[in-house]
């Protein structure tokens, strides 16, 4: 009888620990899935600008073709590109090629007076600053979500229930390890 | 104290405020309706405004801190860059984008109420927004955003507005006691009610500390460095908010709209000068020191 009792309350123990690790993991990845939904609104908004701004070039500087067909094609893999590590590439290759087209129009000097041109410009500076606040907020959701898994005796559980680490945002290597706050 | 330890007590101790401030202004009125032969009816209507004005400032404290330290709401097309700014800090740290209003002073400081980060407003002195440069605004704006995500802003709109009440009331009272506001009337109509305002003023009087003591609790210094040190890990850039400390320290304009119910509030006390040297206003001095702050930003 006491030992039936014993066991009962060992499994219901080893249960209520399991039931509460196992919502805290899935909240944290439900945060990083959240995080990466922000970069991509983002990225959005960055892929939506750049056919208007090779339009806004086109009409001062028609003979870079070469250049537009780079821009559209790095705009055509950052749309197709899956996952986080793909994306974070991808939307390198696009900030480069974007560079090319401000280096261009510095020699048109009407298309730098623009008006169209300067809000574009404008507009897609503010985007990658957003966007680099948003990868910084999802590599942070990212680096607590992985450590969870991580830790012992989480790691355990995780390796059962087959929760894989999450990948992060094109991070530095800085990035990736945890800050410390401390008084 | 780490971030969700401190949302939970402060959550936590925002009931405790509540409760108290019903709890002190019941027992006062039972008190003085006792010694004046009233029967229960005046303690029983205390509760019930009592009870009334805490729940309404749990959720009307931001507009009250707003109105009183007058300050108006802005459009994104009245300042783009502002707004641009906060957007970005929000992002990187998921939170909503929280409305935006403009204190017209020079004295430069900024504050957030609200009750949670869905409900979250920020407000600056136009005296901020000239004289710090971008990235120092940056960490002050993450400073006061670490306020919203923390729930700061929930238990200190509460503070501001409850024990502020009493704060006022009580200083107001003293200061007339002091400089014999009553009592000097010679006049026996009034004799009688003097003499309970009189009361009044001594039973404030003696509560003043205890409700100084209860700001201090609430406000806890430790909070405006957490603030700082979670505003930095946003921006990751602490020399931003160290330099806009210094130089907001170093201006000598006071906040004229601020008063002892909201300066806990701002990210720098807004008194400056002679005014701190008072011994109500240091009897609330809810700030830590800045030359510490500054000093452990610059160690980051």
């Amino acid at each position: 009888m006491n030992n039936t009792l014993i066991i009962f309350a060992v499994i219901l123990i080893i249960g209520a620990f399991a039931w509460y690790l196992y919502n805290s993991i899935i909240v944290a990845k439900i945060r990083v899935s959240e995080a990466l939904s922000h970069i991509d609104v983002q990225l959005e908004r960055r892929t939506d600008l750049i056919p208007n701004l090779v339009e806004a070039v086109k009409g001062y500087a028609k003979h870079e073709r070469e250049l537009f067909e780079k821009v559209t094609q790095a705009r055509a893999n950052l749309v197709s590109a899956k996952g986080p590590e793909e994306k974070a590439e991808a939307n390198n290759q696009l900030s480069k090629t974007l560079k090319s087209i401000f280096a261009v129009a510095e020699s048109y000097p009407d298309l730098k007076a623009s008006q169209n041109f300067m809000e574009l410009q404008e507009e897609l500076s503010d985007t990658e600053n957003k966007i680099a606040y948003a990868r910084q907020f999802y590599n942070s959701n990212v680096l607590n979500y992985n450590a969870k898994l991580q830790v012992f005796p989480n790691v355990l559980f995780a390796k059962l229930l087959n929760f894989k680490e999450a990948e992060f945002f094109g991070a530095t290597e800085a990035e990736k390890k945890p800050v410390k706050v401390s008084f | 104290m780490n971030i969700y330890s401190a949302i939970s007590s402060n959550k936590y101790k925002t009931w405790l405020i509540m409760l108290l401030f019903v709890l002190i202004i019941t027992t006062v009125v039972y008190v003085f309706s006792k010694a004046l032969g009233y029967g229960l009816e005046l303690a029983g209507i205390a509760l019930i405004l009592a009870g009334i004005t805490s729940i309404g400032s749990y959720y009307y404290s931001d507009k009250i801190v707003l109105a009183t330290s007058a300050a108006v709401p802005i459009k994104k097309s009245d300042n783009p860059e502002l707004f641009r700014l906060v957007e970005n800090l929000c992002i990187g740290d998921g939170l909503p984008m929280p409305k935006i209003y403009v204190i017209n002073d020079l004295s430069p400081n900024a504050f957030a109420t609200g009750r949670d980060p869905k409900h979250a407003i920020i407000c600056v002195t136009t005296g901020i927004l000239s004289l710090l440069d971008k990235t120092e605004l940056e960490g002050v704006i993450a400073h006061e955003l670490s306020h919203i995500k923390n729930f700061d802003i929930r238990l200190m709109g509460i503070v501001a507005v409850l024990v502020g009440f009493i704060a006022i009331l009580a200083n107001l009272f003293t200061n007339h006691l002091w400089w014999g506001g009553f009592g000097r009337s010679r006049d026996d109509r009034n004799g009688n009610a003097q003499m309970i305002l009189l009361l009044i003023g001594i039973i404030l009087a003696i509560l003043t500390p205890v409700i100084a003591t209860l700001i201090q609790l609430a406000v806890a210094r430790k909070r405006e460095f957490l603030a700082d040190a979670s505003g930095v890990l946003l921006t990751r850039y602490p020399e931003g908010l160290a330099s806009a400390l210094e130089k907001i320290s170093k201006d000598p304009h006071s906040l004229k709209t601020a008063n002892n119910a909201t300066a806990h509030l701002f990210i720098i006390n807004p008194f400056k000068g002679k005014d701190t040297k008072k011994w109500f206003t240091s009897l609330f001095d809810t700030h830590p020191p800045v030359e510490e702050r500054i000093k452990i930003l610059r160690s980051m």
